[in-house]
């Protein structure tokens, strides 16, 4: 494959996923390079949400979801590692702004007590790290006892990144996280995705196509249609998908030339 | 078609509907209240006259003149209502939160697991309606005469605690659906364990309803008649232990009303019935508020 360069930190083979007899996703093989921020984009119901919540294994809590296919976590199969390690190296940032009705404090120190952090000053170094590296704690420094859904849209949603960091995971998986928020707050995440992934492997669903192409160097195009429900039809660099797309459909999809 | 003006012109006859919907509510409001207010104030107002320290703190002598004060009744309400919480809540949450938190997800891969369930549901709905005389019954015939504990509080401790188990796991289970599932996903997505999303995010969302359940279940206890009739027996001694019977305040009423002329001091034991309700409401509410925020953090 020309796409990837570097260590490829996600791969699915031929995976496919059903809601019941709804085969919401056909054969999906990609890697995800380590590293990097790989955009997943195409129109509403295509399966960008269910090809996320994948990596995390978020979708084992729909009733009646199969799977069929391979997905590897740094060449270990996901389906064998243990759910909550593998969500604990897989962290997961939601559409919409979900802080715990807890304080700023207790919410990114959640994952780390969660995984057995005791120690109050190895705790309090990770809540200001965390909020820092997302950009939220010098607005929030003066009273981190402040309950987190106090905070604004754009914070709560940082604080749900930096909740996410606490925990140093490998790969970000983020859904749509500015969907719910105004120019100035998203420009503020997709600043912030650009520090992140020196650290991180990001994959983040977008509907904005300025903003993939701004933010992503990988993209991935979903698409669906009348003969076949969500299904992979392009993958590259995202400057290549975006200026010289091989499919028809993800020119048109792209120029906005959809009906 | 509309004319540009019709919405204008509507907005009268809205307004008058808004406001008459409005006073109708109002209304309604307010008479339920002030019906409730008369109904305790009446209690309260004629008990007040037969309400002293004595009253309180002398136990009664029995007879028909219906001499003495409440204080073993007190004393017999307030054991029993900590022996029938202390047994139906940990049952009850318990109950209510493997239903809401594990019976689903379990559900889901055992077709056996799944009717378990579902025929826990019915029954616990059931239950919930069912008359507490039958309760009374049922203890009888168990704890007080197959189990020998006779009339005791132990007795008719399990037998309430057989009343209001329905109702603890019913207010549980809606208290624990009310919690987003957003919350749920949140914590299970940082790899929380589900049992450590249960107890760190779920619980304490959950607790306000869940003592919801608990205070009317109090209510329950400190009101009923008929199943501590049949399991507690009479006697207005002091209760001693667990196997000694006794008479609840509300017992005490019945027979004050019944069987003596005192009917001023089934007044009186009332209105300091009401009275402790209202107190061990707003004890629990604050209590809840505490613990909510402790378990939380
Ligand atoms: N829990 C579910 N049960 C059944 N079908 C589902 C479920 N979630 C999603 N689907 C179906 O799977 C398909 C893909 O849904 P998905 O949410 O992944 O789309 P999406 O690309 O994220 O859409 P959007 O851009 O609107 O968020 C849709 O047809 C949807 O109806
Ligand atoms: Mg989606």
């Amino acid at each position: 494959m020309e796409e990837t360069t570097g260590a490829c930190r996600l791969r699915t083979i031929g995976y496919k996923l059903w809601y019941g007899d709804f085969c919401a996703l056909h054969e999906t093989t990609l890697d995800i390079p380590s590293n990097r921020i790989t955009a997943i984009i195409g129109p509403s119901g295509c399966g960008k949400s269910t090809f996320i919540r994948t990596f995390n294994r978020m979708n084992e809590l729909i009733p009646g979801v199969r799977v069929a296919g391979e997905v590897l976590l740094d060449g270990q199969d996901i389906f064998r590692l243990d759910v909550v390690e593998l969500r604990r190296l897989v962290g997961m940032v939601f559409q919409k702004p979900n802080p715990f009705p807890k304080t700023i404090f207790d919410n990114v120190a959640y994952g780390p007590r969660a995984h057995g952090l005791r120690d109050r000053n190895r705790l309090a170094e990770i809540v200001e790290k965390s909020l820092r590296s997302a950009a939220l704690w010098d607005e929030v420094k003066d009273d981190l006892s402040k309950s987190g859904l106090a905070l604004s849209g754009g914070q709560q949603q940082r604080l749900c990144i930096a909740r996410t960091l606490a925990v140093e995971p490998e790969v970000i998986l983020m859904d749509e996280p500015a969907s719910a928020l105004d120019p100035i707050a998203t420009l503020k995440i997709e600043e912030l995705l650009q520090t992140l992934k020196k650290d991180y492997t990001i994959v983040i669903v977008t509907h904005n196509m300025q903003q993939a192409a701004r933010v992503s160097d990988f993209t991935a195009f979903f698409m669906t249609d009348e003969n076949r429900s969500g299904h992979l039809i392009e993958y590259g660099p995202t400057s290549r998908v975006f200026t010289n797309p091989r499919e028809k459909t993800t020119e048109d999809y792209i120029s906005g030339r959809f009906s | 078609m509309n004319a540009p003006g019709s919405g204008r012109s509507n907005l009268g006859s809205r307004r008058l509907m808004q406001r008459i919907a409005f006073s109708l509510v109002w209304a309604a409001g307010s008479l339920s209240v002030l019906i409730l207010l008369i109904v305790v104030g009446y209690i309260v107002a004629k008990g007040l006259s037969s309400i002293t320290w004595q009253f309180i703190t002398t136990p009664p002598r029995g007879g028909i003149s219906g001499e003495g004060g409440i204080s073993t009744t007190i004393v017999a309400t307030l054991y029993l209502v900590v022996l029938t919480v202390g047994i139906a809540t940990p049952l009850g949450v318990g109950a209510g939160i493997y239903l809401v938190e594990y019976a689903e997800a379990m559900a889901r891969k055992s077709r056996i697991i799944r009717a378990v369930v579902s025929t826990a549901r019915f029954g616990v709905e059931t239950l919930a309606g069912v008359p507490s005389i039958i309760f009374g019954l049922f203890g009888y015939a168990l704890f007080v005469s197959s189990m020998h504990l006779g009339f005791s509080l132990l007795a008719a401790g399990l037998a309430g605690a057989c009343l209001i188990l329905p109702v603890v796991i019913r207010t549980t289970e809606e208290a624990l659906k009310a919690v987003p599932v957003s919350y749920r996903n949140g914590s299970l997505a940082l790899g929380a364990t589900r049992w450590q999303t249960t107890q760190k995010v779920v619980l304490p969302a959950a607790i306000p309803g869940i003592m919801t359940g608990i205070v009317l279940s109090v209510g329950r206890i400190v009101s009923e008649t008929a199943i501590f009739y049949v399991t507690l027996g009479g006697s207005y001694r002091m209760p001693t232990s667990l196997l000694s019977g006794g008479r609840t305040m509300a017992l005490h009423v019945y027979y004050l009303a019944m069987e003596t002329r005192a009917f001023d001091k089934a007044m009186g034991t009332a209105a300091i019935l009401v009275i402790s309700i209202i107190i061990i409401n707003a004890v629990i509410n604050l209590f809840s508020r505490k613990l909510s925020a402790r378990i939380g953090a």
